[in-house]
């Protein structure tokens, strides 16, 4: 990256955890981190900190008024701004590895091969083949997705139908509907991503990365689906009916020599998206052009979160280190 | 680079031992903080927040590749436990009896997020001195087991007479000539012999010289052996890489493992290598030193390996 980059390091408040970041998350004006050594740490308007945890966070998500952590103490807890806690789900001698949020307060989580779908009005429960490496809600109805492996079911939890089984050899580590409920995307071991059209089950391969896919983010329109893990941000084509299929992706804001991007999160109301990298630089990027503003310069370790409050007026990142940031613009 | 944290595969037959050991490495005081990812909970003796269980759930990769395999769910549970650095100094991996080590050693070399933060230190395998001839006749288990090991803790070495050891040390090299064996009651070994091996680090491949030659053997297993060729004559660098890459790609499901030290023509360095099966790792180590005798070795443990066919693929790669 080039010394002459817009800048606006100088308007972020820097922020220092000493801890790996697994997720941020916006609560309102503030954002909630969650870390490897089991806390949640409200920055912002709002200052808490707490451990919900005993042991590590596997993973995180965010509804703007709460953060769900899911912990390898076997709990999934529920943490508000003002540091309150509630314990959601219990799993006996297991992982709590997944946690998703849907519409209407639906919260969906995984220990071990288990995936447990409840809304106000109770609990489903669905045995996944192998442990879910990732679920997800659809963005309509109550229906969720679930990567495993060799592919990705589609459970309805209110129904007593059988999941229907998108097929695709190899571990599929993390799942995401598009905004208009018409793809899913699937992470790959593989450093590939796998994608189907489900009014039809066409396959999508989205291959070529030299190196795992972990952060994929649809744009707010749907036009996009951006992913780390290449040297440049690689944006696929999903605006048209046949989604990325036939269609060379584009490659936007490339990393300093030898390093990747880590991690993606995409403005939830304009064209543009924020980029992490494995040194530790942020970038904010305007879609349209590629045009790049600096956030946070290099010198750390790989971004591991990033998030965008839901107005799109703040971005919050943190790194493997524990170092992180929020930017108010 | 901050160090990577070493994983060490704990195998062995049902019955020979294993718990024992695993419960003695974590409760000896070596000032060492091990996590332990086993397959069943309440067999350790002791309280370990950093006790995990597994599922043993096996996946091919996407490749086309039948013995690509991993184990998905230690690439998920290290992936956990390596977001708390700094808690443990090491993993101890514990497998079924009935586990084939390779997916587990694999994983380290296929997931790139592990490898870069975690590397495989050695496979250990605990075997009953009394039983093993009968399981290596009737378990391919414990054969694979064997075959595979970087460490054999050859334990209940008190109920055999010496005659039997001998016997089962026979046998035991005949699969896999070089593993270090260790003859213990009890699994009363020490556990720097166990733990902190590389065994997997190209800079530690010193010597291979199987210590029975083939034509030794009184009990020759035609399912599971090892075959050691060598040659003083320099090999072609270009020949041999593209023998060997091919021979891994053609019968990599039948190689279990390969070690080899090759001296090239007209390099002054040695070449040192290892495999798992479709996977190769080779670099250059360091000089010939003047006193040494530039010899190529390379050992395949395997099943079902075409000695005639592998010995002329390797002459062929003479310069």
């Amino acid at each position: 990256m080039s010394q002459e980059l817009p800048s606006l390091v100088k308007k972020v408040r820097p922020l220092d955890f000493g801890a790996h970041i697994v997720g941020a998350h916006f609560i309102g004006a503030s954002c909630a981190f969650a870390t490897g050594e089991g806390e949640v740490l409200i920055a912002g308007e709002h200052e808490a900190h707490v451990k919900p945890h005993a042991g590590t966070i596997l993973n995180a998500a965010g509804d703007g008024e709460r953060i769900f952590t899911a912990g390898d103490d076997g709990r999934l807890v529920a943490t508000d701004i003002e540091g309150e806690m509630e314990v959601i789900a219990e799993a006996r001698n297991k992982w709590i590895d997944q946690v998703a949020l849907g519409p209407d307060g639906a919260v969906a989580w995984s220990a071990g091969r288990s995936v447990f779908a409840g809304t106000k009005k109770g609990e489903r429960c669905w045995e996944a083949p192998s442990t879910p490496g990732g679920i997800a809600f659809a963005p309509k109805g109550f229906r969720l997705a679930i990567a495993h492996y060799n592919g990705a079911s589609l459970w309805f939890p209110s129904a007593d139908a059988r999941p229907e089984f998108l097929e695709w050899k190899g571990s599929h580590l993390g799942a995401r509907f598009s905004p208009d409920g018409r793809f899913l995307v699937t992470l790959m071991q593989e450093p590939a991503l796998h994608g189907w059209r489900l009014s039809d089950s066409q396959h999508m391969r989205m291959s070529g990365y030299p190196s795992r896919v972990r952060s994929i983010d649809f744009t707010h329109d749907g036009d996009w689906l951006a992913t780390s893990g290449a040297q440049e941000v690689v944006l696929w084509p999903f605006r048209t009916r046949d989604g990325p299929m036939g269609k060379p992706p584009r490659m936007i804001a490339p990393a300093a020599k030898e390093q990747k991007v880590t991690c993606v999160s995409c403005h939830p109301k304009q064209p543009a998206m924020a980029a992490g990298y494995s040194d530790g630089a942020v970038l904010l990027i305007r879609l349209e052009d590629g045009a790049e503003i600096l956030v946070s310069a290099a010198g750390g370790s790989p971004v591991s979160a990033l998030a965008w409050r839901g107005d799109g007026m703040a971005l919050a990142f943190g790194t493997e280190s524990g170092k992180a940031g929020l930017l108010a613009l | 680079m901050t160090e990577k944290i070493p994983v060490t595969v704990l195998t062995g037959y049902l019955g020979a031992g294993k718990t024992t050991l695993l419960n003695r490495i974590l409760t000896e005081t070596h000032g060492k903080k091990y996590a332990v990812i086993v397959n069943e909970f309440g067999e350790i003796g002791i309280d370990n927040d950093l006790v995990v269980g597994a599922d043993e759930e096996v996946f091919e990769m996407n490749n086309g590749c039948v013995c690509c395999t991993v184990r998905g769910d230690l690439i998920r549970i290290i992936d956990g436990l390596l977001k708390r650095k700094g808690k443990f100094d090491g993993i101890l991996v514990e497998t079924t009896g009935l586990a084939d080590p390779a997916p587990v050693a694999q994983t380290f070399f296929f997931d790139e997020s592990i490898g870069e933060k975690a590397t495989l230190d050695a496979v250990v395998t605990v075997a009953d001195a009394k039983w093993l001839k009968d399981r290596l006749k009737d378990a391919p288990e414990a054969k694979n087991q064997i075959a595979f090991a970087d460490v054999i803790v050859l334990n209940k070495s008190d109920l055999v007479s010496s005659d039997e050891m001998r016997d089962v040390e026979m046998r035991i090299r005949a699969i896999n000539p070089f593993a270090r064996i260790h003859k213990t009651t009890r699994c009363d070994v020490a556990i720097d012999s166990v733990l902190s091996q590389g065994a997997f680090d190209l800079e530690r491949i010193l010597a291979i010289e199987p210590q029975f030659l083939e034509e030794d053997h009184h009990h020759h297993d035609e399912q599971v052996q090892s075959i050691s060729l060598s040659t003083e004559k320099p090999i072609a660098a270009d020949t041999f890489f593209k023998w060997v890459q091919n021979l891994v790609a053609e019968e990599g499901g039948n190689i279990l493992r390969l070690k080899g030290i090759i001296a090239f023509k007209d390099d002054p360095q040695r070449y040192v290598m290892q495999g798992v099966h479709m996977v190769l790792d080779g670099n250059h180590q360091r000089d010939w030193r003047t006193d040494e005798k530039r010899e190529s070795r390379i050992v395949f443990i395997g099943r079902e390996l075409d000695r005639k066919r592998l010995n002329d693929g390797f002459l062929s790669c003479v310069a």
